[in-house]
């Protein structure tokens, strides 16, 4: 069980808190406007890294905000916390170019 | 063998059957392949099998980045049943429980296949509501299955505490006569062996570290142990399956979650049955050696540590006391974890991608096992044919943009 | 029985004290202090049972939780299967047998009492033996909160099993100053008998404390038996000690035969006598400490045999002693029956065996080196690796937050493992900013002499011809050397493959003694290094733990916490019937002396129906939405609008997930322009205040709107009936309670003397109702108010059976019950919840997906048995027959399931609600049910079966 820093409240237990999967990935501007696959892709795909991954936490037996973490997921390491009103954390650097290579 | 002299009758059941003298060569890898299946568990196993036995393809690899059946293969809870509520599901399983039944023939190996039968438990009136669902739609599709009241419960695992003044009383249970367990490791190595037989190259410590394309087709799969060219590639990762598509630049609705379970010592037998609980979540049965078998709740973030939180395995020992009293003093002995990749609908997704010679094979969450034969046999047509096989063509990465759900969460309220 | 092989003094046993108890049938005496192992050695048996797969005899071969041989089955005073009796603390009426292989669990409930504890340090030692003590006085000399603990039931480790001299007195005269310093110390919590038996993330490490054991029937039955401590430490000082190994050869099975360090043990802190004549086998220097103690106490050592072709530099203090060393041999092999009777010696030299001779003994002690006790470090996911000079893995890494010292980090002499602790100590205090102690004074240890190089042996060949199936390499598993030459060349390479196929390390001892011996052979076979080979991984736990232990607390009631509310003990007086609704407790429904669920529940509906009935609602979920934007908030959630609902109104509403499925319903109450009270299902609350509050602090983060569980400071009572106005009218005078004044879909709030009261009129029944809410501190008051008042018009209370009933009359879906996870508001008939207006709200855009307009998705839809008699049981499928009346043989194609079933007093017949393929087009059609056998025809209606108009709302 890991010890999870809160931004507002601290570390506390891993029990408290809940799990909200990758971060930063924004609801559609105009949902009617976007295709049946994109529409997909914002309901269903989450990337699903190895290694460094920004994710959402929320403190839901604590203070019940949620934040964003980047933590790797073979470690299981955190390596910072962010509150919502931070700026998004290594945006560049965590971006990926999933489709580059796609047909 | 000369075990020396004996001098006390040996514990029954204790033992497990020998394993042959050869199983497999370490092969060098070739520079080519008809197939390239990646990943050395059992779906990747049985798929080479079936290739060679169905369809005649032998001129395959498959890839193993540590040892052959150590990923998920190795750290289930070895549970195989057909019970699933939706049609597309009860197919594939029932085919696949169908194989497990000849598979110890077909392999030449003791598998130790035991149809001790599975009972999920109804804890709410929602349960029973759902299992019966369950039940009635098993029956028309053909697979065994039946609704058990409390007193059937508990002539069919008297160890079940049906009183009714615990916290989540048991109000009945579908049961499977059918289902059971087999042994693991036995089951990947006689796959694997038969593979190895029919002139299969298993490749181990052979990582995947990208693929060279041509278009709308894979060339060859680069590896740790060089390039190999591949006719038709076939991804049989599990909980890994994302970082490869993560090199073809495919996306795959997939999350890979730890996975926990644990095993007790060696015991008198006491649970003659498998036992499933959604409510109080408890999956347990007795295996072979006598020692009680038991998976814990997924860990709930995305993780490929192969190792979960120890509040977890608490959790599931409350749970194992309060449904089996008797385990009070039952010791845990050791406790794993494995990498389970599930999709949305709690469904698998096998078929088709982007890339016109690769195939996909993944999603099955915490219940891949109990298909290994079903789905190696149906990926193994499905690459000979390049068409999908009847029993994983609902099981597409369409269906997540159609909205045609294959979702077995809702419904069938039990995974594994 | 005597205990013959007791020594005549010394141990740290309680002479004084006599305990008697029963192995095997017999009966044995010994001391507190014993272990059920020294105990019975000190009776002279060494056999404790036969092997599991080859039924040979085996015996006690260590000192404590790495031994392979002395499994036994307890069953006074409470059966527990499977303990070491190295690690039974000997109690007076103890009763125990040697097991095969099997345990045994009791067929009667364990009564005893498990807990758990969290504690939070700064340092961390595991292991109370000299480097752990050294460690823990540093840290607690330096005001730090710390914690010890050591799994044996005194301090000390490896002091308390020699003749180590500190500051010039025995070493427990240390120990035992140390012990008293730390019981000084404020901020110390020193605990014994405890295990850390797991060690995860972030100084997470759990033990288990086993507190009355040791008690056997004496224990208080308030203490708990054994405690989990779920220790959260700054810092993780690892001070487990080594285990030592032996050296595989062939017939090493025989009881009798035993570690060297085993030996010291059982005679320095037990008062034991392991045999009268001993050989010694050892690869290494720390075995002549136990062939000189042995000596020493009267023991004839007939030989040391040392397989380094040099020996060691104490071979002259044994030939003093007139101890033969041979040096350049090794044990081949043992003769014997149920115990030792010979060793058998030869000659051997660059790997090969000489000439040999048989020497008659009835005790073999054997040393191979040391194996660090790496289990926690290693949980840890700290690295190993392979030190060629000890034969042993190591730890390769420092740990940030993990250190390792004394013997578990390779460190062996007194005097290094006294300063390695101190130093681990030092650098953990400097790491957490904690100034170290300036007074930290180490006893004076003797000038460790160094000692020669080991020689790493795993195996002796085997000249027996018993090719290997005698040379056991896992004795609890049965598995030899011969198994593991099998398994190489039955093509594995991977130890983890060797391991599977011999199954060794699987066993009670998951691999303490066998697992490094299993890589050095394996290296061995395939000519490859032993770091090539590694180890298995280590898991937790370290030794076996009782599920119950794990279970603690959360068992019976405790499992899962129960809610109630503040009617329950009411209901339990009028005799209700519970149903569990998620963590709920409900009144499912209230019989009447003599009168089944059927009958009462039927009573139940007419009451409401034709008179008044009363709900406790309570359960319901209740969200409390405030602040300038919830309006536009609830918008983008709900499916139909809310922001157009004026102040003392009442909507109905449906959210959907992102995929367009209806996750939960329920009515909201807008209570001021910034303000509403939303009702959620009894199981969705919780999911739904997540889901609100994820929305808005993640997307929507500029919406100024909190949300605020207010589920318990509600009750909620439906008044239900067309005599529910006169009640109503009764009890709060003061509200204009008349249709045109306090129409359908609107709330008022009263008081009840003095006491604020909500009414609102909404229905889940399709009856004129009112919906009472209280706070629960006044509900049983109120309650009983709406009782009296409704008594002339025969009020009744009436459970969620005819709550269920009432409102699938009505055709009202229950979320979870009529749903699954795919069923869309439109499949509902709900369309009219689904805002047209709205540019989006969550789940507009799945409703145009392409399965979404499959006209054979699953509908909504009433079914009415044609026989007017059969209850459909909720769950049946819904099939259609072929043409000539049939069924087709599986897999046989189905429309549909019932969702919900029920016997209408209204109707008079039975009916049900289902979802079925295309069902409003089939509104009309008869279709099958299959029931026990039989194909019940049924009638598709319309989903609403009692007053379609809405006529009896208004009353």
């Amino acid at each position: 069980m890991q010890l999870i820093e809160c931004p507002w409240c601290g570390p506390r237990e891993e029990v408290e808190f809940h799990y909200g999967g990758q971060a930063h990935v924004p609801y559609p501007d105009a949902p009617a406007e976007v295709s049946d696959e994109e529409w997909a892709h914002y309901v269903f795909f989450r990337d699903n890294t190895k290694g460094r991954f920004a994710e959402r936490w929320c403190h839901s037996a604590g203070c019940r905000r949620w934040f964003n973490a980047i933590r790797d997921t073979a470690t299981y390491r955190f390596e910072s916390v962010h509150r919502l009103d931070a700026p998004q954390p290594h945006a560049t650097e965590l971006a990926r170019s999933r489709r580059s290579t796609a047909p | 063998m000369n075990p020396g002299p004996s001098h006390a009758p040996r514990t029954p059941g204790a033992d497990l059957p020998e394993h042959p003298d050869f199983l497999w060569r370490d092969p060098e890898p070739k520079r080519s392949y008809d197939v390239v299946i990646v990943g050395g568990g059992g779906h990747g196993l049985a798929t080479a099998h079936y290739l060679a036995k169905n369809h005649g393809i032998t001129n395959v690899a498959v890839l193993e980045k540590g040892w052959l059946g150590g990923g998920n293969m190795a750290r289930n809870t070895t549970i195989i049943r057909s019970n699933y509520l939706w049609d597309e599901s009860s197919a594939i399983y029932e085919q696949s429980l169908k194989l497990w039944e000849g598979l110890e023939e077909d392999l030449g190996y003791p598998i130790l296949f035991s149809q001790r039968g599975v009972l999920n438990l109804a804890h709410t009136l929602q349960d029973v509501r759902d299992s019966v669902r369950r039940v009635e739609a098993n029956k028309l599709n053909g697979v065994d299955a039946e609704w058990l009241e409390p007193d059937e419960v508990r002539k069919v695992c008297p160890i079940v505490n049906t009183s009714t003044d615990i916290r989540y009383p048991v109000l009945g249970a579908t049961y499977q006569p059918r289902a059971g367990i087999a042994k693991h490791d036995y089951v990947a190595w006689g796959f694997a062996r038969r593979a190895h037989e029919a002139g299969i190259d298993l490749i181990q410590d052979c990582e995947v570290t990208g693929f060279a394309t041509d278009g709308n087709r894979v060339t060859g799969v680069q590896t740790t142990r060089g390039t190999i060219a591949a006719g038709t590639v076939a991804l049989c990762a599990a909980g890994h399956t994302s970082v490869l598509t993560d090199m073809l630049g495919i996306r795959v609705p997939v999350q890979s979650h730890p996975l926990q379970a644990l095993v007790s010592e060696l015991l008198e037998p006491v649970h003659p049955t498998v036992v499933m609980s959604n409510a109080v979540h408890v999956y347990v049965s007795q295996a072979h050696k006598g020692e009680l078998v038991m998976g814990a709740g997924v860990d709930s973030y995305n993780g490929y540590g192969q190792r979960g939180a120890f509040h977890v395995i608490e959790r599931q020992m409350a749970a194992a006391v309060e449904l089996f009293p008797v385990f009070a003093r039952a010791h845990l002995l050791r406790t794993w974890a494995g990498i389970v990749d599930t999709s949305p609908d709690a469904s698998p997704i096998v078929g088709r991608t982007p890339y016109d010679n690769v195939y996909l094979n993944c999603g099955w969450g915490t219940g891949g096992f109990k298909a290994t034969p079903g789905v190696g046999w149906a990926l193994a047509h499905t690459i000979a044919h390049g068409e999908p096989h009847a029993n994983v063509a609902p099981f597409t990465l369409d269906r997540f943009v159609t909205g045609a759900l294959v979702d077995e969460h809702g419904a069938a309220a039990v995974a594994h | 029985m005597t205990s013959p092989f007791r020594t005549a003094e010394g141990g740290r046993i309680d002479r004084a004290t006599t305990l008697e108890f029963t192995f095997d049938g017999q009966t044995h005496t010994g001391h507190p202090g014993d272990t059920l192992a020294s105990a019975l050695l000190a009776a002279g048996r060494h056999q404790i049972a036969t092997s599991i797969k080859l039924g040979r005899p085996r015996g006690i071969a260590a000192a404590w939780a790495e031994d392979p041989g002395g499994l036994v089955q307890i069953e006074e005073p409470f059966p527990e299967p499977m303990l070491l009796a190295t690690t039974v603390e000997l109690h007076d009426g103890l009763v125990a047998h040697g097991l095969p292989g099997q345990g045994r669990l009791a067929e009667i409930s364990d009564s005893a009492r498990y807990d758990a504890v969290h504690h939070h340090v700064d340092v961390l030692v595991v292991g109370a033996g000299p480097a752990g003590l050294a460690a823990a006085l540093t840290a607690a000399r330096s005001g730090a909160r710390v914690a010890l603990v050591d799994d044996q039931s005194e301090a000390g480790g490896s002091l308390l099993a020699g003749t180590d001299r500190l500051d010039g007195a025995p070493a427990p005269e240390w120990v035992a100053a140390a012990v008293a310093e730390l019981a000084g110390h404020p901020e110390v919590l020193h605990l014994q008998r405890t295990t850390a038996f797991g060690s995860y993330d972030d100084g997470f490490v759990l033990a288990l404390e086993r507190r009355t054991d040791h008690l056997g029937t004496a224990a208080p039955k308030h203490v708990s038996r054994q405690r989990v401590w779920r220790l959260r430490a700054r810092s993780v000082v690892v001070a487990t000690g080594a285990h030592e190994r032996p050296v595989v050869f062939s017939d090493n099975d025989r009881p009798g035969t035993m570690l060297a360090g085993a030996a010291r043990t059982f005679l320095h802190r037990y008062g034991v006598l392991p045999g009268r004549e001993a050989v010694v086998f050892t690869t290494n220097d720390s075995a002549y400490d136990a062939a000189l103690d042995l000596h020493r106490a009267g023991v004839r050592v007939q030989a040391v045999v040392d397989a380094r072709p040099v020996g060691s530099p104490r071979r002259e203090e044994c030939e003093r002693a007139g101890i033969r060393v041979l040096s350049g041999a090794v044990v081949t092999g043992t003769q014997g029956v149920e115990r030792v009777t010979h060793a058998l010696v030869a000659r051997f030299a660059d790997g090969e065996v000489g000439a040999g001779s048989a020497i008659a003994c009835d005790l073999l002690l054997v040393s191979g080196g040391w194996n660090p006790a790496v289990h926690l470090f290693s949980q840890a996911r700290g690295r190993l690796r392979y030190d060629e000079v000890l034969g042993a893995f190591l730890p390769a890494e420092e740990l940030e937050g993990l250190s390792v010292t004394g013997a578990a980090a390779g460190v062996f002499d007194l005097a290094g493992c006294l300063a390695d602790g101190q130093r681990v100590a030092r650098a953990a205090l400097t790491a957490l900013a904690v100034r170290p102690p300036g007074e930290d004074r180490l006893p004076t240890a003797p000038e460790p002499v160094t000692p020669a190089a080991p020689l790493v042996l795993w195996r002796v060949p085997d000249t027996s011809g018993a090719g290997g199936h005698t040379s056991f390499v896992d004795l609890q598993r049965d598995a030899t050397v011969a198994d593991i030459e099998r398994a190489v060349g039955a093509g594995l390479r991977s130890i983890e493959h060797i391991k599977r196929y011999t199954t060794i390390g699987t066993a009670h001892d998951q691999g303490k003694t066998s697992g490094v011996l299993t890589s050095g052979i394996t290296a061995e076979l395939l000519g490859i290094p032993v770091q090539a080979t590694g180890t298995t991984t280590f898991r937790p736990p370290y030794t076996p733990v009782a599920f119950a232990a794990l279970a603690g607390r959360d068992r019976g009631r405790l499992f899962d916490p129960e809610r109630v509310t503040s009617l329950h003990d009411w209901h339990v007086a009028a005799g209700a019937v519970f149903e569990d609704v998620g963590q709920w407790k409900r009144p499912r429904f209230y019989p009447r002396p003599g009168e089944g669920m059927e009958a009462a529940v039927l009573r139940e509906c007419v009451a409401a129906r034709t008179g008044v009935g009363i709900l406790d609602g309570s359960t319901l979920g209740k969200i409390d939405v405030q602040g300038p934007d919830a309006a536009v908030l609830l918008d983008r959630l709900y499916t139909n609008m809310i922001s157009s609902l004026k102040v003392g109104s009442v909507r109905y509403g449906v959210m959907c997930g992102v995929d367009g499925m209806v996750i939960d319903d329920g009515t909201v109450l807008r209570l001021a322009e910034d303000r509403f009270l939303l009702l959620t299902t009894t199981g969705g609350a919780a999911k739904v205040l997540d889901w609100m509050e994820e929305w808005a602090q993640t997307e929507w983060p500029d919406l100024r709107v909190h949300c605020t569980s207010v589920t318990e400071q509600w009750n909620t009572f439906p008044v239900v009936g067309p005599r529910s106005r006169d009640v109503i009218g009764a009890v709060f005078p003061q509200v204009d309670v008349a249709n045109e004044a306090f129409p359908f879909m609107t709330w008022r709030d009263t008081t009840l003397d003095g006491v604020p009261v909500r009414l609102a009129r909404i229905s889940f029944s399709g009856e004129l109702a009112f919906e009472v809410y209280v706070n629960p501190w006044y509900g049983v008051a109120v309650w009983e108010r709406l009782l009296g008042a409704g008594r002339p018009c025969g009020i009744t209370p009436y459970g969620t059976e005819t709550m269920h009933v009432l409102r699938a009359e009505k055709g009202y879906p229950i979320i979870g019950q009529d749903t699954d996870g795919t069923v869309t508001p439109h499949d509902l008939g709900m369309a009219w919840a689904v805002s047209k207006k709205k540019p989006d709200f969550v789940g507009k855009r799945s409703f145009a997906r392409q399965a979404n307009q499959d006209p054979l998705r699953k509908q909504l839809v009433g079914l009415l048995p044609v026989d007017r008699r059969t209850v459909l049981p909720e769950g049946s499928q819904i099939v259609e027959l072929h043409p000539d009346g049939q069924l087709p043989p599986p897999p046989v194609p189905m429309l549909g399931h019932v969702t919900s079933s029920y016997r209408s007093a209204e109707l008079a017949r039975p009916f049900a609600l289902a979802l079925v393929k295309g069902g409003r087009s089939r509104i009309g059609d008869t279709v099958h049910v299959p029931v026990d056998g039989t194909l019940v025809p049924v009638e598709v209606t319309g989903s609403v079966l009692v007053d379609p108009e809405g006529a009896r709302r208004d009353g």
